[in-house]
Formats: structure tokens, C-alpha cells, sequence
């Protein structure tokens, strides 16, 4: 059954293939099915972002699957069948990379920057990054094995503060959760967290940030059976439409 | 069917030979996994990667509240199996229930439900925070999470443990003039040591491996929170060989608490 599903979907992919090498006028045209690796963090953006793709390419289907990028690579690596591939950060990537699991080179399509975030209206009165290491302050952050604790870890390095933090998260979304939910004083989480938190919290931006740049690539992998929409899918999240999308949710071009 | 015929002239029902394959099958799903776990391990480093400073805090903090929460399972759960087992009243199958709940909930939601009850601005939480005694993000907070998820199983063994122990005992007791608590204390909890003990047991290894609500509720942070589950989980995202390593000892820790039960119940007549 998978086998046959599996020739099928290599059959379409080397019919776009040959359509696409054929030297007809048009652009290549993507068809058949796609499944994308994407990091925790894309999940509100690649979800539009597949559903525009499919309405631009008919007869095309995108399927993603989010996790935390460490999880992603871990399931590639076991074999997990996927044709795109899309991390929160450089180190996972480079761990995709040296598992011979990326066709071509990684491309960069967005960046991400840390934030403070506050339950509503800021009732410490937080206000730089050195606040956060008031003693009468609980602050959550992510843990440094995670991409956005190392972030953290560097903004410390950087700036000369040290945290004490009441809570080390495994991921982003559970420090976003901590505050919501009133746990906590303050949390540093992603510009893009905050931003679809809404009015659930408040931002408190600070320019340290910038020392802290989460960059994250995208590539088509070795094992993709239908390496042409894959690409295509690539170019349209790098392309024009897709750093609108990318840029509405908070993200910064690379 | 085969039939056999013992010695005293009873039927004994045999077992049908096919069933031999399904049952190897269902106990190969379990070992296999095991066993895979025991292929992966970096034996060269297990037992730096067991020893390292964070696997220690966390080894030792889990110990510290699985006993904590077994002693409040117990402290709590008994008199409920009490009620449960042996009074009876309008709702009581409604509170069984109720109080069984937990068994069957994902931890997770257990873990939200007590961050909107013992949470800074919970329930109860934001009476104990103006008194100054913070829930969150402590220990007690494990604990807690731990006892929760647990509590059935410890109330659903030793209630199990009085039914089929059934109250002819106590009922002659009572005949001789003892009072409740004398029937309870001499007669009831030593009848029902065993399935009190294997239900302690139980409570203890769910307690030992609670990640969800744990998660929720209390946060993770080494020496504190961060339990063996937590730090297996951490772990994983930079350090596989480690969260592999670690995965072994819970399964040994685990593996010998359901051997102990085990052994026990054998041992005894419930």
C-alpha cells in the first residue's frame, strides 16, 4: 500500500519534472502532495501560508507538521517521509545538514528577536531588561538546551544581568502560558509569541534584543518524492507573499 | 475447547492453543521498546551521563516527592475508600466517580485545572498568596500535581481490597462490643494491609513518572521542579544519549517497584 502510494507520488514528481524541463513556455507547475517540517513557532504562519500555496497551485496539497525543530530533526533522522523543511534556528538545521538530510543549501527566510512580556498593564512596572533581575520580580524564561533559552543565555552574557528565574520552560509556549495564566511577573519570549498572545499581555520591548537574533532557515530535503513543489514552496515562503504573511505575525526579513 | 479431566473428577477448562500467538504478540509490543531503549545506550558514558550534577538533582527530587505525595495519597485516600467501601449515601456513586476522575484525565488537563486552583490567581491560590505562601513554582507544587494524579489509584486498590474482603469480620466485632474505631483499627486496616500496601506501591510509581501536570503547574527549574520525567524531556532536545540514559533508570526504579508489588501480592491471599 505505501509502496505503491510512494511510486505514485514519485511518478507525479517526476511527471512535473520532465514537464518542467520540457521547455515549455510557462513555469513549472507544481501538483500532488507535500508534507512540511516546520518549527512550533511557524505553526500560525506556514498553516496560511499552505492554504494560500494550495490556492495558488491547484491541485497541490500541503500538509505540516509542527514541533519543536530539535523533535523535527530527531523524526527525519529516523525517517520520518517529509520534502520540506523548515527550522527556528541555525543548530538544527546544521544537525539536518549533517545527517545528509538537505538537498542544495538551507535558505534564510525570517529572523526572530526576544521580548519581555507582562500580564496586562504591567503591574511590576517592568521596563528594561535589568528589571528582570529585581528580587521581587519572578521571571520565566525558556532553558538554555532550547533555542530560545540560549537566546536568553546570550542576552545575559551581553547585557551583564543575571536572571534567577522561578521556572526554566522546555518551550516558549510554556513561558507565554505562565504568564497568561498569571504565574509569573515576566517572561522573555519571541516578539511573535507576544504579538498572538494579543491583549493577553503586555510587551515590554527593550533594544538589548537585537544582540540576540533567531534566525530561521528553510530547505527541500533528500528524501523528497516531489522535490519540484517542494522548491516551489520554499520560493513562495521567501518569495513576496510569503515574508508579508511572515512579516504581519511579527517576523523580521533575514 | 480442550477439556481435561483432574483427578477429582471435575472438568477443568484448558486454554485454546491459538490464543498462545495474540497473547505473544501483545507481550512482545511491550519488551520490544524496552529493549530498544537497552540497544540505544551509550555504555561508555551511562554512568557520567546518570551522575551528571542535573540527572542527580532530578533523580533525588523525584524520590523526595513521590514519597511526599505516596504519604498524602495515603494520609487522604484511605478514609475515602473507607466511605467509599463501607457507608453509604444519596451521590455516592456520583462522587466515586468524581473522586476516579483523575485516572482517566489527561495530566495535562489535571495540571491546568490546578494552576486555576492553587495558581497565584486561582481559587484558592490568591487567598494563600495574600497570606504570602506561594504555590507556584514549588516543590509543594510537584507534590501536589503528583498526589492528584495518583490519589485514585491508591483509593480505587485498598477500596477494591475492602469489598472483596467483605465485613462479616467486623460485623462479629461489632457483635462483641467493639466501637467503629477499634473495628477499623484492629479488625478493617489489618485485613486490608495488602491492598493498602499495593495501592501505596502504585500511587508511588504514578507519582515517579507524572510529566503533564507536573509541566502545567509547577514549571521546571533543576533542584526544584525539575523532576526525572522533566529533565528526560529537557534533555532529549540537546543531549539524546542522556534523556536515553536517564530513560533506563526510570525504567529500573520503575521496573523494581512493580517486581516488590508484584512479589507481595503473591504472597498474600487478596
Amino acid at each position: 500500500m505505501t509502496r505503491v502510494s510512494t511510486f505514485a507520488v514519485v511518478a507525479l514528481g517526476a511527471t512535473a519534472l520532465i514537464a518542467g524541463c520540457s521547455g515549455s513556455p510557462t513555469s513549472a507547475q507544481g501538483s500532488g502532495e507535500i508534507t512540511v517540517f516546520a518549527a512550533a513557532s511557524l505553526k500560525s504562519t506556514f498553516t496560511e501560508l499552505g492554504t494560500r500555496f494550495e490556492a495558488a497551485n491547484p491541485g497541490t496539497t500541503v500538509n505540516v507538521n509542527f514541533a519543536g525543530s530539535s523533535d523535527l530533526v530527531t523524526q527525519l533522522t529516523q525517517g520520518a517521509p517529509a520534502d520540506v523543511f523548515a527550522s527556528a534556528d541555525g543548530t538544527n538545521m546544521a544537525r539536518a545538514v549533517d545527517a545528509d538530510l538537505v538537498a542544495g543549501a538551507p535558505e534564510n527566510f525570517a529572523t526572530n528577536t526576544l521580548t519581555i512580556v507582562t500580564p496586562p498593564g504591567n503591574p511590576k512596572d517592568i521596563a528594561s531588561f535589568a528589571d528582570l533581575a529585581r528580587p521581587d520580580t519572578t521571571v520565566v524564561v525558556c532553558a538554555p538546551q532550547v533555542p530560545c533559552g540560549s537566546a536568553t543565555e546570550e542576552l545575559e552574557q551581553e547585557t551583564g544581568v543575571t536572571l534567577t528565574p522561578v521556572s526554566e520552560e522546555s518551550a516558549v509556549t510554556d513561558v507565554l502560558g505562565k504568564i497568561t495564566s498569571g504565574q509569573a511577573d515576566a517572561g522573555l519570549v519571541y516578539v511573535t509569541d507576544a504579538k498572538g498572545a494579543g491583549d493577553k499581555v503586555t510587551e515590554v520591548p527593550f533594544p538589548e534584543t537585537s544582540g540576540a537574533v533567531n534566525t530561521y532557515p528553510i530547505a527541500v530535503l533528500t528524501g523528497s518524492a516531489n522535490s519540484v513543489s517542494a522548491q516551489m514552496f520554499v520560493d513562495f515562503v521567501t518569495g513576496r507573499e510569503g515574508q508579508k504573511v511572515l512579516s504581519e505575525a511579527g517576523f523580521a526579513a533575514p | 475447547m480442550r477439556t481435561r479431566r483432574s483427578a477429582g473428577g471435575l472438568i477443568q477448562v484448558g486454554l485454546p492453543t491459538w490464543i498462545y500467538l495474540p497473547a505473544a504478540v501483545g507481550a512482545l509490543f511491550v519488551i520490544i521498546p524496552l529493549a530498544a531503549i537497552l540497544l540505544r545506550i551509550d555504555w561508555a558514558n551511562f554512568i557520567p551521563l546518570i551522575t551528571s550534577e542535573s540527572s542527580r538533582a532530578a533523580l533525588l527530587l523525584s524520590l523526595k516527592t513521590a514519597t511526599a505525595s505516596t504519604v498524602v495519597c495515603v494520609l487522604i485516600g484511605v478514609p475515602m475508600a473507607i466511605v467509599l467501601a463501607r457507608a453509604s449515601f444519596p451521590g455516592q456513586s456520583v462522587l466515586r466517580a468524581l473522586v476516579l476522575l483523575p485516572l482517566v484525565l489527561p495530566p495535562v488537563v489535571g495540571g491546568i485545572a490546578l494552576l486555576y486552583t492553587f495558581g497565584r490567581q486561582g481559587l484558592l491560590g490568591q487567598h494563600l498568596d495574600a497570606f504570602g505562601f506561594r504555590i507556584a513554582f514549588s516543590t509543594t507544587a510537584v507534590v501536589l500535581a503528583q498526589s492528584f494524579v495518583s490519589l485514585p489509584f491508591l483509593v480505587v486498590s485498598l477500596e477494591g481490597a475492602m469489598r472483596s474482603a467483605g465485613n462479616q469480620y467486623e460485623n462479629i466485632a461489632a457483635t462483641l462490643g467493639a466501637r467503629p474505631t477499634t473495628v477499623l483499627r484492629t479488625v478493617t486496616m489489618p485485613l486490608v494491609l495488602p491492598g493498602l500496601m499495593s495501592g501505596a506501591v502504585l500511587a508511588f510509581a504514578r507519582s515517579l513518572g507524572e510529566f503533564g501536570a507536573t509541566l502545567t503547574f509547577a514549571g521546571s527549574l533543576q533542584g526544584v521542579t525539575r523532576t526525572l520525567p522533566l529533565e528526560i524531556y529537557l534533555q532529549r532536545e540537546t543531549d539524546p544519549d542522556a534523556a536515553i540514559a536517564l530513560s533506563l533508570l526510570l525504567i529500573v526504579v520503575a521496573a523494581a517497584i512493580v517486581v516488590a508489588s508484584a512479589s507481595r501480592r503473591l504472597a498474600s491471599p487478596l
